[in-house]
């Protein structure tokens, strides 16, 4: 029922401009500042935890490059957005069923299920691997930070670091994790939202449940996808 | 012409519709009427094909809503209106965007070509030069008015209205009526208005089904309304202790004036 064909193309396109919009740039500042933190704790945490063993301290770029590509970034940024971006969904396809504007708009002849849904799952598979490219680049540049200021090492180690051992695979798994999220996230709030029933406590409860099970079915993928991926 | 055949519908254990056969009359205002909870609202929302009906059958002229399927139920719906209790209108949107929005849809008019039919039906309303206001911009009243504008954008052979009165002052309530009314004379469609509201009973109820526990308790005209020796609907009617005062005084005055 979602993947119908629109009834108006252009309508459809307004829509996912719409949500786009609000997906990417609205969730821009939150996914900076938060990235920039992990890449810094992991760049600390490691310095720390290598010191004094044999491993080279050029390791430490590595690390945080593939730690941020393969898990941190991508996972953190869906997380992250299944909060933000899915209670928002889950309120406002839920807050249009409680005021009628769904039967409104099924009276009129809109496939609502694919006019609701169907923008906000194509905008989230478009913007949010973009983000996540965008979160796996501040993390590094906040390693970077974190460690080339504080004076653990200097910043050729730490590039040294960047370019060693890199797999373009690693960056495939990224963005199989990012489309697989994205899809996850979106589709568990619109149902959430969709099938809403009562008032304004059930609205808050299905928003809830929409953020809990998205980051609940997030993780599971994650780890089926690592194991999958890697295997 | 909507006809309705034995209707019954089930909520788990309640049985909210007993069996209703009702015939629905083209160019004229048909009134769905009752107490809260004799079931105005469900049948209402069978008629437009948003509750499935546990049994029976709803005739538009030939074609019976309970069977078509998708394509064939959206087909149906352009050529229906429906005015909410709630208004529906989408609050994110400016009030010329709201009554476009099955044109921009269903249709492939120019902007200029939209713009002009939003505006006809602003006119056919009362509101002209409100396009740029937002729904909570301007007053119940009008927010009804624009949900009238909307429903007939794309010029409806049916016309459905759930409570358009509730919330209203009774001069803006007789305003609504009149529109509503003068709509479906002017397009000769078919319209179903769902009240609980007298002065609606009296003025334009040019055909009535009266519901009462789920089932039809009577049926006829706002001519046969006073007349009608039904006991429930004449205590429905009479409700209210200032109306029944008046009905008193009314047989008082006739008696001495035999």
């Amino acid at each position: 029922m979602i993947f119908r064909k629109p009834e108006n193309w252009s309508m459809y396109y307004k829509e996912t401009i719409r949500q786009m919009y609000d997906i990417g740039i609205g969730s821009l500042m939150i996914i900076f500042v938060v990235n920039i933190f992990i890449g810094a704790v992991t760049a600390v945490q490691f310095t720390y935890q290598l010191s004094g063993t044999f491993i080279p301290k050029y390791y430490i770029g590595y690390i945080v490059r593939d730690m941020a590509i393969i898990e941190l970034a991508v996972t953190f940024t869906s997380i992250i957005l299944a909060g933000k971006v899915g209670s928002n969904m889950a309120s406002e396809i839920g807050g249009m069923r409680q005021k009628e504007h769904i039967d409104a708009m099924e009276i009129m002849g809109v496939n609502t299920s694919s006019y609701l849904v169907m923008p906000k799952i194509t905008a989230a598979l478009i913007v949010i691997p973009i983000l996540v490219s965008l979160a796996a680049l501040v993390s590094i540049v906040g390693g970077y930070i974190a460690t080339i200021y504080s004076g653990s090492f200097s910043h050729e180690e730490f590039i040294q670091g960047l370019r060693s051992f890199f797999k373009p695979q690693n960056v495939k798994m990224m963005y199989v994790k990012a489309f697989v999220f994205s899809y996850i996230l979106t589709s568990i709030a619109c149902y959430q939202g969709y099938f809403v029933k009562g008032g304004s406590i059930e609205l808050g409860h299905a928003s809830t449940r929409a953020v809990v099970f998205g980051i609940i079915v997030i993780l599971m993928a994650d780890y089926f996808l690592a194991v999958i991926l890697t295997g | 012409m909507i006809r309705v055949e034995g209707i019954y519908k089930s909520f788990k254990d309640a049985e909210i519709l007993k069996g209703i056969d009702f015939l629905f009359e083209e160019g004229k205002t048909n009134l769905i009427i009752g107490k809260s909870g004799a079931g105005k609202t469900v049948l209402l929302k069978i008629l437009v094909g948003l509750i499935k009906p546990t049994k029976g059958h709803v005739w538009y002229d030939d074609d019976d809503l309970c069977s078509m399927n998708k394509h064939e139920l959206i087909t149906l719906r352009m050529q229906v209106g429906m005015l909410f209790q709630g208004n529906a209108l989408f609050d994110s949107m400016t009030i010329e965007e709201n009554i476009r929005f099955p044109l921009d849809m269903f249709t492939k008019k120019t902007l200029k070509e939209k713009r002009t039919r939003v505006n006809f039906c602003l006119e056919r309303v009362n509101l002209e030069g409100i396009n740029n206001k937002y729904p909570s911009e301007i007053s119940g009243g009008m927010q009804k008015r624009v949900g009238i504008a909307r429903s007939i954008v794309l010029k409806p052979k049916y016309l459905f209205a759930d409570e358009p009165n509730s919330g209203l002052d009774p001069k803006t309530a007789i305003r609504i009526d009149e529109l509503l009314s003068s709509i479906t004379k002017d397009n000769n469609i078919t319209t179903i208005i769902n009240t609980h509201d007298m002065n609606s009973v009296m003025e334009i109820g040019d055909n009535i089904c009266f519901l009462n526990e789920g089932k039809l308790e009577w049926k006829g005209n706002k001519s046969e309304v006073l007349e009608s020796p039904n006991e429930t609907l004449q205590e429905f009617i009479f409700a209210s202790p200032f109306l029944q005062r008046l009905k008193e005084n009314a047989l008082k005055n006739l008696e001495s004036e035999k």
